[in-house]
């Protein structure tokens, strides 16, 4: 008979057998005997000690995203359990694998309101790919290669095993397999032969086709294959938010980014084309403006292994449910190669009305207070387009999203679907510990920094030298923007008064400088890239910037503002 | 007509899994999209459940909560019928007093022109069960009115498809042979 050991030795022994270095955590009483047992494995899984447990969940998700491997959370019951709760949600909505482990009461204390109890499985089931609560030792290896499994594999989530006490403290015997197979999930879809054919002859006989692509490339790492689609059938493209860095900025028929305050033509070709390729994306609100007037003109082929997501707000002429990687290979062997030159170049006016009305201005002032763009644009030039780009949410998020630059896949970490200020400090936490070769850039604002802002903590004790770019306006921008566009300029508590952020930083050790010139902005830059530390870059910009070009809401994505008087025509 | 509501029975296939029948009924309410019957309980196959709701609405948004529900991992198979598409029954229990039940003169008469039967009987009251779509089973109740009824109970629809083969078990199969191919 094999020894006995105990449940917490058999949790970090199973996350050791699925390949796990690092954890993202914070204790408490019902987890303790958990981290008591990591004292003994601490040398083969290194914890991240956050300072918030929604710091955990965003750092995991972000190392999840940059690594292409689960993110590992763990914290206590309660209320460590429901302070992860935002974090699952983004990971839900934006695909992204992480293996969540609470702690959980004694099953004997079990739905008797005890002492920091949470119904764990009933808050995460909403917003899980799958959970599950573990009441005894034998369950744990089973529960964690399933968890694993489930979590990495079709349409990536965030799954969550809601570890009670008791199953930390008994006993078991400790055998692992990893899961291969549940027969009621189907993780690896591929499309009909007939449906690859249809597909097939759809493209041969475009004249116009235009494709748009999402993280379901970077997930499914077709990054590759997608680039020999687009250049066999010399098809123009567009990206989603988090589809940015599939393809580098540079690539000849990457036309930028779609959506609300995307390029102006991609947006466009998507109302024009007669063919449209949607690959890995789900069709946001965020990217289709008005769903009655979205490529009303096109037939659609639309890619995507969640089945769901197939007909549920475009409905396609072509569903290929299947992985974007064997999916786009199999239909650029299949397809003719095509030269359509003419169509390829639609977007020239467009790109030029853009740059002049749009660009030109947010990047190249010259005059007056420094701009996001223009910040943005910088540090893309300084760092030659090879960091890993993070950002929180709002204006800073646009801004960072249109003026990166991007050389190699997996450089971009935003959060979309759910749009949570917050997650940019703590994924930028993550990203650095996935890939601590890279340099890390996060773009934040004011107001997003400091709801995660405790987690300096973490970057002080763990040094993780994350570059942080304050683009510090005094307003929560994006609202403001709103505010001034579509409330007739009644700014509703959105004004902020702010604190002193170098002197933050330098009460945790964290160098920091202050700009607002663009002497200062150059010299900061380079005084941030210098060393491999955490920096703090707190430039103050521009107050009342607008994000444009601007897809108002409620508009077709062939409606856009240039500014706040004028329309693209 | 793709607008068209209709009444929709959804089949659900689940592995036996504590908590799917909450994450299940979520999804019709996030749509809302109202539960007018649910029945749950176990298939011949073992391990393998089966719940059948009754709901109303267009095809699209019943499609839509049919393939949310069979997202879920633990979810085997999700179908969805229109009523001509599947033969299906509900049961109504009766419970009235004993006593006024025997003083009718054509109780015989009654229970079998409406294919009703009595399940038990005692000195206080009797119990009649019948199976039928929900207006006879109502219809039924109008004519025990009289008698007064001490209790009624109906259940959820449960439905068979009129295809010839349940769908799910072929299913089941084709994924019992992907399992030993993995094993090889
Ligand atoms: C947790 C959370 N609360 C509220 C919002 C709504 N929201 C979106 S953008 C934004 C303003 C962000 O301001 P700031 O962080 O200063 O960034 P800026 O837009 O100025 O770049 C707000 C409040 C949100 N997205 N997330």
């Amino acid at each position: 008979m094999e020894e006995k050991i105990t449940g917490s030795d058999a949790l970090w022994r199973s996350l050791i057998a699925e390949g796990v270095d690092t954890v993202f955590g914070y204790p408490g009483g019902q987890i303790m005997p958990v981290y008591d047992r990591h004292c003994d494995y601490a040398a083969q899984v290194r914890h991240i000690l956050v300072r918030h447990e929604q710091g955990a969940i965003h750092a995991a998700q972000g190392y999840a995203r940059i690594k292409g491997e689960p993110g590992v959370v763990l914290v206590t019951s309660g209320p460590g359990a429901t302070n992860v709760v935002t974090g699952i949600a983004d990971a839900m909505t934006d695909s992204t694998p992480v293996v969540v482990i609470t702690g959980q009461v004694p099953c004997a204390a079990l739905g008797t309101d005890a002492f920091q109890e949470a119904d764990v499985i009933g808050l995460t089931a909403p917003i899980s790919k799958w959970n599950y609560q573990i009441r005894r030792p034998e369950e744990i290896a089973w529960a964690v290669a399933r968890a694993f499994y489930i979590a990495r594999t079709g349409r990536p989530g965030p799954v969550v095993l809601d570890f009670t006490k008791d199953a930390q403290t008994g006993m078991t015997e400790f055998k692992y397999e990893p899961c291969r197979f549940i027969r009621s999930y189907i993780p690896d879809p591929k499309p009909s032969e007939q449906m690859i054919e249809k597909a097939v002859r759809l493209l041969d006989a475009a004249e116009r086709p235009f494709c748009v692509f999402g993280q379901g490339v970077t997930i499914s790492g077709a990054e590759k294959e997608l680039a020999a689609f687009l250049e066999k059938g010399d098809i123009p493209a567009g990206s989603t938010l988090l589809g940015l860095s599939a393809l580098p900025s540079g690539f000849p028929l990457y036309r930028g980014m779609i959506g609300m305050h995307g390029n102006v033509a991609p947006n466009i070709l998507t109302n024009v084309c007669d063919v449209l390729v949607a690959v890995g994306m789900r069709f946001d609100d965020r990217v289709t403006g008005t769903v009655s007037t979205y490529a009303r003109q096109a037939k659609v082929i639309h890619i995507d292994i969640d089945k769901s997501e197939l007909g549920k707000i475009i409905r396609p002429e072509v569903a290929l449910r299947g992985d974007a990687k064997a999916v786009l290979a199999q239909l650029t062997e299949r397809m003719q190669p095509k030269d359509r030159i003419g169509w390829t170049e639609a977007h020239l006016r467009c790109e030029a009305v853009e740059k002049e009305k749009v660009i030109n201005p947010e990047v190249h002032p010259g005059k007056g207070l420094l701009k996001m763009g223009e910040v943005v644009d910088r540090i893309a030039e300084a760092t030659e387009g090879k960091a890993i780009i993070v950002t929180d949410v709002g204006q800073n998020q646009m801004m960072a999203a249109r003026y990166s630059r991007f050389t190699s896949p997996r450089s971009f970490l935003s959060s979309g679907g759910l749009g949570t200020m917050g997650f940019g400090l703590p994924a930028a936490i993550g990203a650095k510990v996935a890939d601590p070769a890279r340099p890390v850039c996060l773009f934040v604002g004011d107001g997003g920094i400091q709801m995660t802002l405790q987690e300096f903590g973490t970057i002080m004790q763990d040094g993780i030298g994350v570059k942080m770019v304050l683009l510090n306006n005094n307003w929560l921008g994006n609202v403001r923007q709103w505010q001034e566009l579509f409330f007739k300029e009644r700014y509703s508590q959105t004004r902020m008064l702010n604190p002193d952020y170098g002197m933050i930083a330098a009460a945790y050790g964290i160098p920091a400088r202050s700009v607002d010139g663009r002497a200062g902005l150059k010299e900061g830059i380079r005084e941030m890239l210098s060393g491999d530390g955490p920096f703090l870059l707190d430039v103050h910009v521009e107050e009342e910037g607008v994000v444009m070009p601007m897809i108002p809401p409620g508009k077709g994505i062939h409606e856009i503002m240039l500014s706040d008087n004028e329309w693209f025509s | 007509m793709e607008n068209e509501i209709k009444e929709y029975t959804v089949i659900i296939y689940t592995e036996n899994e504590i908590g799917l029948l909450s994450q299940i009924s979520n999804v019709f309410t996030r749509r809302s999209l109202s539960i007018w019957s649910m029945s749950a309980g176990a298939t011949a196959h073992e391990g393998v459940h089966n719940i059948t709701i009754v709901t109303e609405g267009t095809e699209r948004k019943v499609r839509e909560a049919a393939e949310q529900i069979e997202k879920r991992v633990d979810v085997i198979k999700v179908f969805f019928y229109t009523d001509d598409k599947i033969v299906y029954r509900e049961l109504a229990l009766y419970k009235i007093s004993t006593d006024r039940f025997l003083g009718c003169n054509d109780i015989e008469g009654l229970l079998s022109r409406h294919g009703a039967r009595i399940v038990e009987m005692n000195r206080k009251f009797t119990v009649i069960q019948k199976t039928g779509y929900t207006e006879e089973t109502q219809a039924l109740y109008g004519e025990l009115e009289k008698f007064e009824i001490l209790q009624f109970i109906r259940s959820g629809r449960i439905a068979v498809s009129r295809a010839v083969q349940e769908p799910v078990f072929k299913f089941l199969e084709k994924r019992e042979k992907a399992r030993k191919q993995l094993n090889k």
